[in-house]
């Protein structure tokens, strides 16, 4: 070792053995970067390839109207940081779904979802997905809005391609698996149905080449906020918004039966949790001894990053 | 540079709707007559559950080959169907349809209305045999058999497809191969068949030598049409129309994406001439551009008004008779004559070339609360054709120039027409054709000092 890294050491005491083995496990990134990023290349295809029915104006607005929201409330509740991140996320994912010739209308669900954050929270975790909630809420109130499912068309490769950036959201989230229960679950249900009713299976797979149901599967139910703490909670959750969209869908003959039945099954996520306890997510969690010296600075970033 | 609107030339109804009633049933020929299934044209009515569709048809054939079986979801009674006058899609085809507008540029220096004669759609049904007579056989079970207008029209239910298509067969309904395993799917969703044939005696006593569009109210959550049967003796792709009413929006599929086609675009004035060559192969275009598995929107307005009018808006009457229930509320409102400025009549033009292997699902519609209107419009602009006596003509000349050279280029990637063939029709470089052209004439000096 040399007499400059002496110098340096001397300044900042080396890295504990427990430290080290944590390095490892810490994302190179917050996966809300990811996210961030994956979203955003979603949104600029689907507006310059896709003809998404959403213009510049209504995207910025959107997005300053969150992150506006997001600081007023950290204010409001006293937090000490603004976290931009995943008031960024509720805002592409708006960009993406919520559509509303009113700008006044995107304005309010802006407002609604990001604050939802905030107000609707049961034992540290949100009860709602923000951007699902926002949406459904805009749904029940007012007739000038809508939600276009077929927006994203079934070309193969958009599939594969949100399919790819979604996984990797997913894989940084660390909650793959209701992520792949919901798809199984959802598959499962629609090929059954086909299948019952004699249909040839191109019908179900039609439906499942649907980009609006990837970008749900891949960003929506995932929401590590939102979901049951334990893996079982979380495959029944994911059976259960599967089998209450395809009803929404297939027998009510509703559309967004996926944003519906999340909304609806996101409020029995306490009672799973109350019937299949686990531990609750944090992003970027880590389990640190109570003594260590960074836990207090920790523990004041994880409770900025349980109100975002 | 300023515009002058000087005329519109409105091409309502042009080769698309050259065959007949194909989008949710099929032709039944008898003998070996050919009947080729290429277009349909559909009015939905809708508002909340309830749905009225009107289906038309331009069928050429012998009446007597002509049938259609469309799956319905529920029995309908006799009065939940209704015979309207063609007129009343003529209109409203005439009324949404892909315009060409026509604009003539002013000295630089500083409607034609169609009007189409409708007929009053007057109601002719006749109810003839029992309304509900039970007759299992097959598995088969006659729920209603009515004669309304030249139709004899009856609502089948079955347990199972192969009876049904055994069924079909028996009575003289020729069904093509493969419709049995789309039949069962319909089935097992417990949907009844709405089945019709003419009946030549009626045709012959009502004195129609076409035949009018077959309406049928209903209340259903699915909002939907079932384009999958129509596809079974298709010999290729097919178009359909569908012009959608509604109170609050514009109408979208929720299972294959909604494209606006291109619009507002300059394009040579030659095509003037043209112009239904150039809009079958816009459309063919830009079917090929989205893989043949769009729904293309074509028109999307509040059915007060029209800026440039095709045809004048429906009537109040027209309305109701189309099935647009909710103006019912005022009773004499065709009495008060004028139709206000923005109703609460909302009209959603789209157009869909489909076939078994793209489309192979049924259509599902949903109502947005887009109320923002759209036109598939195009634009021709003539140049000035006076002298120009300012100092201007060399810079409008070059911008005509410019112009001109920027719509050839359009033209041909809308419709892949070729580049050389249209800037040889359109005459570009042609000095005869080149507004100011005098100004050509001046020493090539005179621009050195200006």
């Amino acid at each position: 070792m040399t007499t400059a890294n002496s110098t340096y050491l001397s300044l900042v005491p080396p890295p504990r053995p427990l430290e080290r083995a944590e390095k490892t496990r810490i994302p190179a990134v917050d996966p809300r970067v990811y996210q961030i990023g994956s979203l955003s290349l979603l949104l600029i295809y689907g507006m310059s390839h896709l003809g998404f029915d959403i213009k510049v104006p209504q995207a910025a607005s959107t997005i300053v109207t969150a992150l506006a929201t997001q600081w007023l409330c950290s204010r409001l509740w006293r937090l000490p940081m603004f976290d931009p991140k995943s008031a960024m996320i509720s805002a592409l994912s708006l960009c993406l779904l919520f559509r509303s010739r009113s700008m006044a209308l995107v304005i309010l669900v802006t407002v609604i979802t990001v604050a939802s954050k905030f107000v609707l929270r049961w034992k540290g975790k949100h009860i709602f997905n923000p951007t699902n909630f926002g949406i459904v809420v805009m749904m029940i109130l007012f007739d000038g809005v809508w939600v276009s499912p077929g927006q994203w068309g079934n070309v193969a490769f958009f599939a594969f391609l949100i399919a790819c950036a979604g996984g990797l959201v997913v894989n940084r989230a660390a909650r793959s698996d209701v992520t792949y229960a919901f798809a199984f679950f959802y598959s499962a249900l629609l090929i059954g149905r086909s299948l019952y009713l004699h249909e040839p299976l191109t019908i179900p797979f039609h439906r499942l080449e649907s980009g609006a149901l990837l970008l749900f599967t891949f960003f929506m139910i995932s929401d590590p906020r939102t979901t049951p703490s334990s893996r079982p909670g979380r495959i029944l959750f994911a059976a259960l918004v599967a089998a209450g969209a395809a009803y929404i869908q297939l027998r009510l003959f509703r559309t967004n039966g996926l944003l519906w039945s999340l909304a609806l099954f996101s409020m029995s996520v306490p009672l799973i949790d109350w019937l299949l306890p686990g531990d609750r997510y944090e992003w970027n969690s880590l389990k640190r001894p109570l003594n260590h010296p960074l836990s207090a600075f920790r523990s004041t970033t994880n409770f900025v990053k349980e109100m975002s | 540079m300023n515009k002058r609107v000087a005329s519109l030339v409105l091409l309502a109804s042009f080769g698309f709707t050259h065959s007949a009633l194909a989008f949710c049933g099929f032709y039944v020929a008898k003998g070996d007559a050919k009947i080729f299934n290429k277009a349909s044209q559909v009015a939905l009515v809708r508002d909340g559950d309830r749905t009225v569709m009107t289906m038309a048809n331009d069928f050429k054939g012998d009446p007597k080959e002509f049938a259609v079986v469309v799956p319905v979801p529920t029995v309908l009674k006799k009065g939940q169907i209704h015979i309207a006058e063609k007129a009343l899609l003529d209109h409203l085809d005439a009324y949404s349809a892909p315009r060409l507008v026509e604009y003539f540029d002013e000295n630089p220096c500083r409607v034609h209305e169609e009007r189409m004669s409708m007929r009053d759609a007057a109601m002719t049904a006749q109810v003839s045999a029992p309304s509900a007579k039970m007759q299992a056989n097959r598995g088969v079970t006659i729920e209603a058999r009515y004669t309304v207008g030249e139709y004899d029209i009856l609502i089948l239910s079955a347990k199972e497809s192969k009876g049904l298509e055994t069924w079909l067969r028996e009575n003289d309904y020729r069904i093509p191969a493969g419709a049995s395993s789309v039949l069962e799917s319909y089935i097992r969703q417990n949907m009844k068949f709405f089945v019709a044939k003419v009946n030549i005696k009626e045709q012959t006593k009502l004195g129609f030598n076409y035949l009018r569009p077959i309406q049928v109210a209903y209340e259903s959550p699915k909002f939907m049409l079932p384009i999958r049967l129509g596809t079974v003796n298709a010999s290729g792709p097919q178009d359909l129309l569908i012009y959608a009413l509604t109170r609050n929006g514009r109408v979208e599929t929720t299972n294959y994406r909604t494209v606006k086609l291109p619009s507002d675009v300059e394009i040579p004035v030659y095509v003037k001439d043209r112009f239904p060559s150039f809009y079958r192969d816009m459309f063919a275009s830009q079917v090929r551009k989205e893989e043949m598995s769009a729904v293309f929107l074509e028109y999307a307005w509040d059915m007060g008004w029209c800026d440039p009018c095709a045809a004048d808006p429906l009537s109040p009457k027209e309305l109701r008779n189309l099935g647009v229930f909710w103006l019912e509320g005022g009773q004499d409102i065709s009495s008060r004559g004028m139709m206000p400025q923005g109703t609460n009549v909302f009209i959603t033009r789209l157009h869909v070339r489909y076939d078994r292997g793209h489309f192979p699902e049924d259509l599902v519609f949903q109502m947005t609360g887009d109320k923002e209107n759209f036109q598939a419009r195009y634009v021709l602009r003539h140049p000035y054709a006076g002298s120009i006596d300012c100092g201007m003509s060399d810079t409008y000349r070059e911008s005509v120039r410019a112009r001109r050279e920027k719509e050839a280029k359009t033209l041909a990637s809308l419709t892949g027409w070729s580049l050389v063939e249209i800037r040889k029709t359109a005459r570009l470089g042609d000095p005869a054709v080149t507004p100011a052209s005098q100004s050509q004439d001046k020493p090539w000096w005179e621009k050195i000092w200006q």
